[in-house]
């Protein structure tokens, strides 16, 4: 089943309480290649590797036919640096 | 008939459980070993093609093992390490992540301490001290 850029989005600001999220959808419609970009306080504290299984964890149902995802997590102090 | 399904139960149970031994012991065969799709030679997607890209960049020689040549591999790894997604990467035997990981850890500096905590020194490095001191000294 493919997966809108919308449902990708608010499953994990709903599960990571995320302050801010952006979804991508790279696959060409196809809907199984996202690019996800998640800004949590849950991930502070935590190494790359937590903070990917944490959103794993939330798109469980998702990662069995999303073949591609690429993650960047964030806490809101390090989402802030990066912002212009 | 519930015989001959026990019993077939029990071999795919056990065919699994081989399956996970035999992947412990490959990420043990050599101090970085990529799961990926393709080869390094000819990598066949992106993802896997970053990953060798930046390996070589640090002059890592790597075990690297092919998941489209067998299915039982492309999930066993998955099982293994509880990571959905290919490539995957493990140092000294701990997964270390998938190519996002690897790509902040080259920009953070990570993957060159953990190369060192390995017993590997990083191309990177060896650039940039042979910048410092003596350009001409012959490596060993």
């Amino acid at each position: 089943m493919p997966y809108s850029e919308e449902h990708i989005k608010n499953k994990v600001t709903e599960g990571l309480k995320a302050s801010h999220v952006e979804v991508v959808d790279q696959s060409d419609g196809c809907g199984a290649k996202f690019l996800v970009v998640v800004v949590s306080d849950q991930f502070q504290g935590k190494p790359s590797l937590q903070r990917h299984r944490l959103v794993h964890g939330v798109l469980e149902e998702e990662m069995k036919t999303i073949h591609a995802i690429s993650l960047t997590t964030l806490t809101s102090e390090q989402w802030e640096k990066r912002k212009p | 008939m519930f015989r001959f399904g026990a019993r077939y139960s029990f071999q795919i149970a056990r065919n699994f459980s081989t399956k996970l031994n035999e992947i412990g012991n490959l990420v043990k065969q050599n101090k970085v070993v990529v799961f990926m799709k393709g080869v390094p030679e000819e990598p066949r997607c992106g993802f896997s093609n970053a990953v060798v890209q930046i390996l070589r960049m640090h002059g890592v020689t790597y075990d690297a093992h092919d998941v489209l040549q067998d299915e039982g591999l492309r999930q066993g790894i998955k099982d293994f390490s509880n990571w959905p997604t290919i490539p995957q990467v493990f140092i000294n035997g701990d997964f270390v992540g998938g190519c996002d990981i690897l790509l902040e850890m080259h920009k953070n500096g990570e993957l060159v301490e953990e190369l060192k905590k390995a017993g590997i020194t990083s191309a990177l490095l060896e650039t940039e001290g042979s910048l410092q001191d003596s350009p001409n000294k012959s490596k060993e």
